[in-house]
């Protein structure tokens, strides 16, 4: 039953995203942009974008990608249609339906953003099906992390600053083990010496998806 | 008295803890000398957050069990003091810090976990003066307290492990078990631990009925 519900959420999520490609659209293009500001910004002397900040900026734009396409999905929806989701499906159903919507939706801008990035500024990766893995895990911890905190910031008044402020901090641990395990994916060191990251990573994305499916229920009452 | 026996305990123990824990003798250890002293104000500080902010989370997953204007009050003051807590604990190891790394701030995995965990709960304090209404500021607060507590716990526990720190306990540092076995540490500082959170939990306490009889006379008035 829930199983079902999650997909109808999807179909939905995916429908409305296809119907009006602005959204779609605009994101695409802010990542496009804002892969072109850096590549102008470091100008043509590509000598000074060494390798750490090669990929500390590749995963500053992916956060700001990320918070800002998460950012409207609670937003867009208008009361109305909340309230209509709200009598016919399980608030489970709704976070966990966003959820995955919101991975997908960060894994096509995330690799989108990784081929532009590296097309641009060039790609010193060694590993490259190892740094995609990195990207994945990247992908499905923002929207976790990133879901929960728009629905709480949704119900604020100035809800893109709180959007920010919130997820920042909680983000952070995530985000410094995505950058070392990428550079180790850049590095092309041996694979078992990522693995500790990983670990930490999946436990990190465990337990921010288990709390926000226990605690999404008390926030949509309100 | 017999209510507040544990007010009295907490004073006794911290002049205990300043009188003896500034006079009594401490191992000569090179680089950390008299600055092992520290041990009694800094690490009763990490201590005492962590308590009180496990206070704040178990008060927050109270109200969402059973909404109460009591319940909301506690968890919110318990945030503030865990927060000044970390603020003391931060300063009185930056001060630290100064005398034996050399630097106020050296860029230290736990140095960096413990300014991430502050920021967490600076932006809690944000989102709470963002409502007006007070039923919804307190069920929405609550539900990013525990959450960001959850966030907190890999923070504060599990990534200062995975790298080197210079903080003592790690990668090769005297660490606090090395002098822990000293038994003229440790008589001062169990009690330095008990007698600064008994504090941390006095202010909460003074703080949350404080708050709650003015909420009150809000609402007969």
């Amino acid at each position: 039953m829930l199983f079902k519900e999650i997909l109808y959420l999807i179909r939905k999520d995916l429908v409305l995203e296809w119907r009006q490609k602005y959204a779609l659209n605009g994101m695409l293009l802010y990542v496009g942009s804002v892969v072109f500001v850096c590549y102008l910004s470091f100008g043509m002397r590509s000598n000074i974008l060494v390798a750490p900040v090669w990929n500390a900026m590749l995963w500053i734009i992916l956060l700001f990608v990320s918070v800002n396409a998460i950012a409207k999905s609670f937003m867009q929806e208008n009361r109305g249609r909340l309230l209509y989701f709200y009598s016919i499906v399980s608030p489970q159903g709704i976070i966990l339906a966003k959820i995955i919507y919101n991975t997908l939706l960060m894994l096509l801008l995330a690799i989108i953003c990784f081929v532009f990035y590296g097309f641009v500024l060039g790609n010193p990766v060694e590993d490259v099906p190892m740094f995609l893995l990195s990207i994945l895990l990247g992908a499905v911890g923002f929207s976790t992390s990133l879901t929960m905190i728009s629905s709480i910031a949704s119900k604020a008044a100035n809800s893109s600053t709180l959007m920010a402020v919130l997820s920042f901090p909680v983000i952070v641990p995530m985000l410094l083990m995505l950058i070392k395990m990428s550079k180790n994916a850049m590095d092309g060191l041996d694979r078992s010496a990522s693995f500790d990251e990983l670990l930490t990573l999946l436990a990190i994305n465990m337990i921010v998806i288990t709390v926000s499916y226990i605690l999404f229920p008390y926030l949509w009452r309100s | 008295m017999k209510k507040n026996w544990w007010k009295v305990l907490a004073v006794v123990l911290l002049v205990y803890t300043v009188v003896v824990g500034m006079l009594h003798e401490v191992p000569r250890l090179a680089i950390l000398n008299e600055t092992i002293r520290n041990l009694y104000f800094h690490v009763p500080m990490w201590f005492g957050m962590i308590l009180i902010l496990l206070i704040s989370v178990v008060y927050s997953i109270r109200y969402l069990r059973k909404p109460s204007i009591e319940n909301d009050v506690i968890a919110s003051e318990a945030a503030k003091v865990g927060i000044l807590f970390g603020v003391l604990g931060i300063i009185t190891g930056m001060e630290w810090a100064k005398f034996t790394w050399g630097e106020y701030w050296s860029n230290d995995p736990k140095q960096n976990a413990s300014a991430i965990g502050l920021l967490i709960y600076f932006a809690y304090l944000v989102l709470r003066s963002s409502f007006n209404e007070q039923q919804q500021r307190a069920r929405i607060s609550a539900v990013y307290n525990i959450f960001a507590f959850a966030a907190l716990i890999p923070l504060l526990f599990i990534l200062p492990r995975l790298t080197d720190s210079l903080h003592p306990g790690n990668g090769g540092n005297p660490g606090f078990n090395a002098y822990d076995l000293d038994s003229r540490l440790r008589m001062v500082f169990y009690p330095a631990v008990m007698g600064w959170t008994l504090l941390g939990i006095w202010v909460v306490n003074v703080k949350s009925r404080l708050e709650i009889l003015r909420q009150r006379l809000y609402e007969t008035v």
